[in-house]
């Protein structure tokens, strides 16, 4: 166990890399009740998030989820978020553990006349049933991905979110935080294999997931961390401006997935080098992938040399190690 | 695949959980079982190259699994000989076999007398109870 973000999180149960295989073919459950979620009602709801969100809020209808960005003035992102719109004027934001109290005094102070936000983390148990078989062991039928519905689960109230982190097929079940272990045991008793943070990590990390305090944060654009698809650039919200000429004009550095050419794991905060130029980029992420053998990660390099191809070197502990740009995801289902 | 929690009668141990199996003037050098339980399944081995000298009680290569990366300390002085390669190309053979098919270098020994210093199996049985 460790502490993360004020929880005690298990890193894994029985093991990293049977926990990845066992989301990767069949199906594993993780705990993630540390989100948090934030509800935000009222008739200028609307307003209140499509101004403080990078994506277009009025694309979503109730029963629909999306992904979105906390974005500051200079277009960093605050917190990567997924926004499920519950009615005509009521949102839930399901934010990121270390972020909640952030996030919450964010929309506080920009609250409008007409809109209420509340932290209704400790509410709320989340946990996220992942992997190819993850619908048939639940006895779900096939959803649109970004999509919700409240509905019985072995005799609990949930609401059953199309949304994930693993690249799997899957869903995430929201429960009433005294209902979460009745919840957990009857996923487990369904033969889910229970996972922890470090398959978590893994299983993004071969998938491009980028992982807000790693790979996104206030310092890096949301231009240069790729995510312009989840920045509705016609809509007005805090940053936009920047965004647009950063959109027009390109980053200098750009996040990058790659994976090594020699036996060696990437770590977060390695230096990179670009063409024998010492220096000039970073390591946001990295470890080791499970499922292709090899060391994998995602970091900022100059734009110039973000193109698939590119040969890298990283700096592990001292020794250089060559590592190869590649296109996301780094895992793909038909390997 | 992971292997029962053992330590052999036969071998020399280091506190910081490393083991020798002398042979004349030459030593085989692993992790023992402590060792690879606490790291979890190993995904990498950065060994030192053949005819390095290592020195007692320093670095003389890596290991890694998913979440960490872990120093090799070596309990005797010396010259590697040899490499275990089979657990360069397949870390895991460490988890499995730490004191058989897991061994990591061969090396010379550079001074036989060091290995007075180290521990046996009761003694390192005690570092164990208070780890």
């Amino acid at each position: 166990m460790v502490p993360f973000a004020g929880w005690e999180m298990p890193v894994q149960y029985e093991g990293v890399i049977q926990e990845h295989r066992a989301v990767r073919g069949d199906a594993g459950v993780f705990d993630v009740s540390h989100m948090g979620e934030l509800e935000v009602e009222g008739p200028t709801a609307r307003e209140l998030l499509q101004t403080t969100l990078s994506n277009d809020v009025d694309r979503l209808q109730p029963g629909q989820a999306q992904y979105s960005l906390i974005t500051n003035d200079a277009g960093g992102i605050v917190d990567d978020v997924i926004v499920y719109r519950l009615d005509e004027h009521r949102y839930f934001v399901v934010v990121n553990a270390s972020n909640r109290e952030t996030d919450f005094a964010w929309f506080k102070e920009r609250e409008l006349r007409g809109s209420d936000v509340r932290d209704v983390s400790d509410q709320y148990a989340l946990l996220a049933v992942q992997g190819p078989r993850a619908l048939e062991r639940l006895d779900l039928a096939k959803g649109t991905p970004f999509t919700f519905e409240l509905a019985e689960f072995d005799g609990v109230e949930v609401m059953i979110n199309r949304t994930g982190y693993t690249g799997e097929e899957g869903v995430e079940l929201a429960c009433m935080e005294e209902d979460a272990v009745r919840v957990w045991d009857a996923i487990l008793a369904r033969g889910v294999t229970p996972c922890g943070l470090g398959a978590r990590d893994t299983l993004r990390l071969e998938v491009c997931y980028p992982l807000h305090g790693n790979d996104i944060g206030p310092d890096r654009d949301a231009v240069s961390s790729g995510l312009t698809w989840a920045c509705a650039l016609d809509t007005e919200f805090t940053g936009v401006a920047r965004l647009r000429e950063l959109k027009e004009r390109g980053p200098d550095q750009k996040l990058v997935p790659f994976v090594m050419s020699e036996k060696a794991i990437p770590r977060q905060h390695m230096r990179i080098s670009v063409s024998e130029q010492p220096g000039g980029g970073e390591v946001t992420s990295g470890s080791h992938s499970p499922m292709l053998d090899v060391g994998i990660g995602m970091g900022y390099v100059p734009a110039e040399s973000a193109k698939s191809g590119t040969e890298l070197v990283i700096d592990v502990r001292g020794r250089s190690k060559r590592a190869e740009v590649v296109k996301k995801p780094i895992y793909h289902k038909e390997q | 695949m992971a292997s029962s929690e053992s330590y052999p009668d036969d071998l020399l141990y280091h506190p910081e959980h490393d083991w020798a199996r002398i042979e004349g003037d030459e030593a085989v050098l692993g992790v023992t079982w402590y060792a690879q339980d606490a790291l979890g399944e190993l995904v990498h081995y950065e060994p030192p190259d053949v005819g390095a000298t290592i020195g007692k009680n320093s670095s003389y290569g890596e290991v890694e699994s998913v979440k960490a990366v872990s120093d090799l300390v070596s309990p005797l002085s010396g010259e590697v000989l040899e490499v275990n390669q089979k657990v360069v190309d397949a870390p895991e053979t460490v988890n499995e076999d730490p004191y058989g098919d897991g061994w990591l270098i061969r090396i010379r020994l550079a001074n036989p007398d060091e290995q007075t210093q180290l521990l046996d199996l009761e003694a390192y049985r005690k570092v164990l109870e208070e780890a």
